[in-house]
């Protein structure tokens, strides 16, 4: 689980952009991001809404609508390049390698089909196995996220489910088949904290346990903390910084990380005031020049409002601020 | 607090007073969940009820900040609707500013709806987007007849916009030109408009960022001591009550299980169930650290567990635990807790032990 090992990565995300055509011309969402992923690594993304996380994910999983599209940059998977692959192609790798868990377990569910219905079919889609050894698969994959009486509860319908046991059985689904790779889009958004921890602690124990690498999108840097090996920081559709957990949360180098990092409330920290960062994410119809943080940024100087910062690395990771441009930390 | 202050000395004035501004007595809430009569008939059964809030003591000082804090379905949201009327209450006492509320004839209630205000959790969707900012905000002024003709209300308008940090010529805009923080200050304008002394807010950061969420807090505060108000503030993240608040009461399935200054909950929590809620908060400073996750889940609160309704998942229950539910029981430094546990069954005399870390660590053996 080593941040970046010499083997070649599972996934390798390079220069990515995703652009809207809008009636006022195309709207890039995603702005050249760049990054690689170990197997079994964690690598969580965090962003304010509208930073562009989700739609990574959305891309690498192939899901990407119209008028939505991938207008540079590629995707690799396993060496593979998978973003231009053909639809039939790609949706037999989605669910066979790569496995998705979004925020609301109840619209992921179909309520029309009993829960064994719906793991049995995804695994007999990618699995040659007889409809009697999916179910006894299905049964036991309940069983492993934590599912009381599987062998019972596998006939009932999702709303028969609470919250936090939908969730297990979407966990349950994505893993089914046992892909390399989880896009985890906000799993436990939805959820109540009490809840939100049970979850976090099987997901993570899922995926060590299946050998899966997970992509984690979340806005809340907490679950990251606890979570995630790696953690990409997002921008306005870029990466501003990425690098270990405990770097980036104990020692960030972006002016924005630093800022968000601060403007988290704190239990017991007795504070009068909370740190705030003024202004708010510039929409896509109206990107500042430059780099898209320079109008709330604390440091920002003439380089930061006419050129965008590429990555340097610093210290395992990488941060793009003109701050660090020329000399590498 | 005077019907309208600018300045800044009420704040002083108004906490001096030693009479809690809002108190809660007995507070309850029961939802009629049954079937048809017919539907009951046929199917031979009874009525089915949904006890949201049971029995809430609270009192709430002038000037300060009483937070609740739960769980979804614990009932907290319940407790905001009462308060400011938008539910009846089953049982029990509103009392503000010495009258009762729940006793008061809809028509009489005018005066205390222009002192009660709220701040709801969606920004998005609660400002008509077919109104213009200026109209969103004016129309307390106009309901109340605090503002006599346009000339004096623009005035105001363009004043409460600025007293929240937006620009007077904002009013022209409608809600949809503005991000999610932006909104939420126009919601706060909304609301201080009638010059409340009571902000009940519901909620009021959690469909914000982080980056927007401290803003708006900070903006809560200011306003706070700039016009003395005071908050019934609903929310499940903890750090961000632990923030705001002077008082804080925990809620599980309609109860309240601890409340008491919030200082000291966040310091020494008591109940099982307060615990392990700050256990599980995911926590950036503990990068890594590996958690003790509550097992179980919220029961359905139509049929809730007998006894002490945390039970289920409690790591320090007993048989009368699963028997009789726990009253709140006075504890040192100016707490209440809910706990046959902690407060010894008798629910007099408290065990020392029971104080300080003792039974969290009961609770990490056990899970």
């Amino acid at each position: 689980m080593t941040a970046q090992s010499k083997t070649s990565p599972l996934l390798s995300v390079r220069d990515l952009s995703i652009c809207f055509d809008t009636r006022h011309g195309p709207l890039r969402a995603v702005d050249g991001i760049t990054f690689d992923l170990a197997p079994g690594e964690i690598l969580g993304m965090v962003g304010e809404s509208g930073a562009g996380k989700s739609l990574t994910g959305t891309a690498i999983t192939g899901l990407l609508e119209r008028p939505g599209r991938i207008d540079r940059g590629e995707i690799r998977f396993e060496g593979q390049r998978i973003d231009n692959l053909p639809a039939e192609a790609m949706r037999r790798l989605r669910g066979r390698k790569i496995g998705a868990i979004f925020q609301d377990p109840l619209t992921s569910l179909n309520p029309l089909m009993t829960v064994g219905q719906q793991l049995i079919q995804t695994i007999r889609t990618h699995m040659n196995l007889s409809r009697e050894a999916a179910r006894r698969r299905a049964i036991e994959f309940l069983g492993e996220v934590g599912i009381p009486a599987p062998d019972a509860r596998i006939d009932q319908y999702p709303h028969q489910f609470s919250g936090g046991m939908r969730q297990r059985v979407v966990i349950a689904l994505a893993l089914c088949a046992e892909p390399s790779l989880v896009i985890a889009d906000e799993p436990t958004t939805a959820l109540d904290v009490s809840i939100q921890a049970q979850i976090l602690d099987l997901l993570k124990r899922m995926c060590r346990e299946h050998g899966a690498a997970v992509i984690l999108v979340t806005h809340d840097m907490g679950v990251i903390a606890e979570t995630a090996d790696r953690v990409a920081v997002m921008y306005s559709g870029r990466v501003v910084e990425i690098g270990p957990v405990e770097k980036v949360v104990r020692a960030p180098h972006h002016p924005y990380t630093k800022g968000l990092m601060q403007s988290i409330p704190r239990i017991g920290s007795n504070a009068e005031r909370l740190t705030q960062i003024d202004g708010a994410m510039p929409r896509l119809t109206a990107l500042p020049t430059g780099c898209a943080f320079h109008p709330r940024c604390p440091k920002a100087f003439d380089a930061c409002r006419s050129t965008k910062p590429v990555a340097v690395p610093v210290e395992g990771g990488a941060v793009a601020c003109h701050l660090y441009q020329g000399e590498p930390v | 607090m005077s019907a309208v202050s600018t300045s800044a000395t009420s704040s002083a004035a108004t906490s001096a007073s030693g009479e809690p501004l809002v108190s809660l007595r007995g507070l309850s809430k029961t939802f009629d969940l049954s079937p048809p009569l017919l539907n009951r008939m046929i199917e031979r059964k009874g009525k089915s009820f949904l006890r949201a809030v049971d029995g809430l003591d609270i009192d709430i000082p002038r000037g300060k900040t009483f937070s609740l804090v739960g769980e979804s379905g614990c009932g907290k949201s319940t407790v905001a609707k009462l308060v400011v009327g938008l539910h009846a209450a089953s049982g029990g006492k509103i009392r503000f500013d010495g009258t009762d509320l729940t006793g008061l004839h809809a028509s009489a209630r005018g005066t205390y709806r222009q002192r009660i205000q709220m701040i709801f959790q969606d920004p998005y969707a609660s400002l008509n987007p077919r109104w213009r900012v200026r109209d969103i905000i004016a129309e307390p002024l106009r309901s109340f007849s605090i503002t006599s003709g346009r000339a004096e209300e623009q005035r105001e308008v363009g004043r409460l916009l600025e007293m929240v940090g937006l620009s007077a010529q904002d009013g022209d805009k409608f809600p949809h030109q503005f991000s999610g923080g932006q909104r939420q200050r126009i919601s706060i304008a909304r609301a201080i408009s009638s010059k409340p002394d009571f902000l009940v807010c519901d909620e009021p950061t959690s469909a914000l960022d982080v980056s927007v969420q401290s803003q708006v807090l900070n903006l809560m505060r200011d306003l706070q001591a700039e016009l003395g108000l005071t908050y019934l503030f609903i929310s499940h993240d903890l750090a961000v009550v632990d923030f705001m608040s002077d008082y804080v009461g925990v809620m599980y399935l309609g109860r309240l299980v601890e409340a008491g200054p919030a200082q000291r909950i966040f310091e020494a929590p008591e109940h099982p169930y307060t615990r392990l809620l700050m256990d599980t908060v995911p926590d950036i400073t503990m990068a890594r650290r590996d958690r003790v996750a509550v097992t179980g889940e919220v029961p359905n609160p139509i049929t809730p567990p007998p006894g002490c309704s945390f039970n289920p998942r409690c790591p320090l229950a007993s048989d009368i635990c699963r028997a009789q539910s726990p009253d709140l029981v006075a504890r040192e430094g100016g707490t209440r807790v809910a706990c046959h546990a902690v407060t010894g069954a008798d629910g007099s005399s408290g065990r020392p032990g029971a104080a300080g870390r003792a039974p969290m660590e009961l609770a990490r053996g056990v899970a």
